[in-house]
This record gives structure tokens, sequence and C-alpha cells, in this order.
């Protein structure tokens, strides 16, 4: 008998519909995202960036351990030694539109030359774009190292 | 000369304008109908809703219009041409034509006909048409599918409906739209409003025609999560924006019918000082305000219902509770004496 009253006088739905209501009038927890931006950990996986040392020498020293980790086979590199003699990279490609982002080449990197940075906005208009060679790398270090080595920084206690 | 100037030339005109007092503001009233939707919803679920476009997102909806109107217009090959651009039309131009028998205030309205409220019944369910012929000629599944959904649900819901109308015309003993809302005057104010000693026919009026306008909870013929968007798939740019338009401005329509019918039109809640002078009509839009509010509140908080719930409800529910409700009002006018002076 209870049930028909209940169904008959709409309870539930009232109280459904009240609950709305008070949602209605709740603080909005929506971001402007262009004007606003959330917070993103110090172990953010964005876009690569290839890191130098203080001195302008580049990290990089032509291992492969990165290529041959990388699980989206996203990276092709090419060396030759140097005229000092160093062994360096002549071709370190990344193909972004490959890239998973899983991480891994900054975790086999033994100097920490290549990092996945805090940006994530590098959206092009083309996918030409998108295949970053080593010169864009190398930029890209250059414009995000004050971020980077304070995120590797943050994250050192905790590896 | 003077006969022609008179007698056809200047009536002519003067209808033409009251249209189109009636029409432009209708029409941006529609738009700003989506506005405050997303709005609402927006708010129920703890979002902003849109704010960039314009401040506080106010131009949105001419945002969106000028997006659809740069869309091209596809005809489906397999689909009958004619009836195919026919039904938004239709659609559109019944939801507008219903509009002339609304009184926005005392003596504001386009043609103040004695049957008025058969005649917005009557529109209303013309527009299955729209909706019918806009599956049938798309000639493909998922339209056809809304389309006979769509037809079944409004047929349904209109027996009810229409036995909520005979209750409350039983009260006022007029078809007439503006002696329903006169009928309503009295000493209590706005618990004169049909609104109060009928309320559970009120509730019933609420839901029906949320089933009427095709809304939450009852969007089956819409159903975008099974049927994609139901009739309206095949269309695009304008064709879609008429559709579109015309749901939002039969939605409008059928708030204003609640708010002739149960809330007492233009009539102010309380006829004291501060509230009588408020003209007519921003009473008339408050309530239809008021009721728009409740549809997208409702949208906001319940899922669709299951097909075969809707024509429980429909058959098994509204029908036996409304004839219940028709005869009771009936008997306790004839037992109390309390019908309506014949005119």
């Amino acid at each position: 008998m209870k049930n028909p009253v209940r169904s008959l006088l709409l309870t539930e739905l009232l109280s459904g519909m009240a609950l709305t209501l008070k949602y209605f009038f709740k603080p909005k927890v929506t971001l402007n995202y262009p004007y606003e931006k959330g917070p993103i950990s110090p172990r953010f996986r964005g876009e690569h960036a290839l890191r130098r040392y203080a001195n302008g020498e580049e990290r990089c020293i032509a291992c492969k351990l990165c290529e041959a980790i990388c699980p989206a086979q996203a990276i092709t590199i090419e060396s030759e030694p140097r005229d000092d003699g160093s062994r360096r990279t002549t071709r370190y490609d990344i193909d972004m539109t490959k890239c998973i982002y899983c991480g891994f080449c900054q975790e086999a990197c033994p100097v920490d030359a290549i990092v996945e940075g805090p940006n994530f906005e590098f959206a092009t208009e083309t996918r030409e774009e998108l295949f970053y060679d080593k010169e864009k790398l190398l930029s890209n270090g250059d414009r995000w190292e004050t971020e980077i080595a304070q995120n590797i920084a943050l994250d050192a206690p905790y590896r | 000369m003077v006969d022609f100037w008179e007698g056809y030339a200047l009536p002519t005109v003067i209808i033409v304008a009251q249209i189109m007092v009636v029409v432009g503001p209708l029409l941006i009233a529609v738009a700003y109908l989506t506005y405050f939707e997303r709005k609402v919803i927006g708010a129920m679920q703890m979002r902003k809703g849109p704010n960039v476009v314009g401040p506080f997102g106010l131009l949105q909806p001419f945002a969106d219009a000028v997006k659809l109107m740069m869309k091209e217009t596809i005809l489906p090959s397999g689909s009958n041409k004619i009836i195919f651009i026919m039904a938004p039309m239709l659609t559109f131009i019944l939801s507008l034509v219903a509009w002339s028998v609304i009184p926005f205030g005392e003596g504001l309205v386009i043609s103040d006909i004695n049957v008025g409220i058969l005649y917005l019944f009557a529109i209303s369910s013309l527009g299955v048409y729209g909706v019918i012929m806009a599956g049938w000629a798309s000639n493909s599944k998922y339209p056809f599918i809304g389309a006979l959904r769509s037809a079944a649900q409004m047929v349904s819901y209109e027996v009810s409906m229409g036995l909520v109308i005979i209750t409350v015309l039983m009260c006022v003993g007029s078809l007439n739209l503006s002696d329903i809302v006169m009928a309503q005057k009295g000493e209590y104010g706005m618990f004169n409003w049909y609104a109060f000693p009928l309320l559970p026919m009120f509730v019933v009026f609420f839901i029906s025609i949320l089933a009427e306008t095709n809304r939450s909870p009852f969007d089956l013929p819409e159903g975008e999560s099974e049927l994609v968007a139901g009739f309206m798939v095949e269309y695009s740019s304008m064709s879609f924006a008429l559709f579109f338009l015309g749901e939002y401005a039969n939605m409008i329509l059928m708030s204003a019918m609640a708010a002739i019918l149960f809330l007492g039109g233009w009539l102010p809640p309380v006829d004291i000082a501060p509230f009588n002078w408020v003209p007519g009509p921003v009473w008339f839009s408050l309530k239809i305000a008021f009721v728009l509010f409740c549809f997208l509140w409702v949208r906001a908080t319940f899922p669709r219902f299951r097909y075969d719930q809707l024509m429980r409800l429909g058959w098994k529910v509204f029908l036996p509770f409304t004839l219940f409700w028709v005869i009771l009002t009936a008997g306790v006018l004839v037992g109390f004496d309390l019908l309506p002076a014949a005119q």
C-alpha cells in the first residue's frame, strides 16, 4: 500500500528535483581553460625536449637507449663521432604523431637528456609540423629548461 | 480608392504589424531559450555553461545561428524531396501559427476567437505531422523509428491532455482563452488560479506537455543515445534549424498554454498595489519562464523513459486518472451548484 501512494504523490521525483535544485546553487567547478589552467604534476609527461648542460653542451650521448625502448618506435637516431672525438647524434627525430607519451625514453636516458616537459599545448595545423627533429627538440629544451629542471628536482626524492 | 484603403489595405498592414510584434520577440525568446537551457542544465551539473561569446555568453545563440546557416543543406538521394523540405517548414509554421490566439494581456491578442483553446489544441496536434513527414520522407531507418514513436507518443498523451483541458473548461464555462484567464481572477489572488484547486490536473498537464513537445524524459523520438537524433538524422543546416526552432517555439507555446489554463495568464499573483502596476504581459512572460525552467529542471534531473513505460503511463495511469478527475470535478461543480453561468 505504501508504494502506490508514494508513486502517486511523486515523492521520489520531487526529491530528485530537490537535489538538482540544490546543485543549481552550488559553486561551479568549471575551469575557464585558455584563461585558467589546472595544476600539473612534476611528473607530467608532455612535449619532449632535449636538454643541455649549463655550459651549453648537449647532454645526449647517442646511446640510443630511448630509441630501443620506445614502444611506439617513434624515435629515430643516427650518430657519428664529432670532430673533437665525442660521440653525438647527427639526427634525433621524434614522430609526435606516433608517440604515446609513456615516458619510457626519459626513464631510459642515462644523462637526463631526453625529457617530457610540462608543455601540452603544442597542437599544430599540419601533420608535418609534428615530426620533430633535433633542432626543434633542442630549442624546446632551451625554452623549457627552468620548468624542466625544477620538475626533476621536485621528483628526485621519489626516485 | 478610399474603400480599398480603409477596407482592405489598412487592416492588412495592422495585422502584419501585429504578427511582427508577436513573432519577432518570440524568435528572440527561442534563441535565448537555448541559451537559458544550456545555462540552467550547466548550473545543475556544476558547470558554467556558455560564457565566452559576448558578456556572459549572451551572443552564443547568434553564433550558433550563424554556424547553422553557413552549413550545407543536404538532400539525401533516396528521400522524397518535396516532403523532406516541407516537413521542417510545417513544424516551424505550426509552432508560430498557434500564437495568434494567445492573449498576452487584457485585450492583447491577435485574434480573440471564442474557440481559442480548441484551435490551440488542433494546431498542437498537427505538429505530429511535421515529425511523421520528416521521418517518412528521409527514407532511412532511424528517422522512421523516431517518427513512429513520436506519432504514438503524441497521440497517447493528447488524450489525457484533452481531458485535463475539459476539466478546466468545465470550471470556466468558455473556450475563449481570455475568458479562461479572467475566470481565474478572484479575491484570493494566486490561490484562485486553477493550479491550486486543480493541482493534480496541473501536474498531469505539465507531464503531458513534456511528452507532447518530445522533451526529456519523454524524448524518445529523438533519443540521441539510441536513435542518433531520431527523425532529425538526415537534416542539416537551415532545415535542421527550422525543426530546432519549431521544437523550442512549441515548448514556449505549451508553457504559455499552461500559464493560461492553470497559472492565471497575465493576472498578478496578488491583486494589490505594487503587483498590479506591473503590466500583464510581464506577468505572463514570467509565468512562461517559470514553466520553461521546470522543463529544463526536469531534463537535468530524470533519465529517459523506456518506451513501454511511456505508453503504460499514458494509457494506464493518466487516462483513468484524468477521467476520474473529470467526473469528480463535474460532480463537485453540479453538487455544490458551482457551475459557471451559461453564456
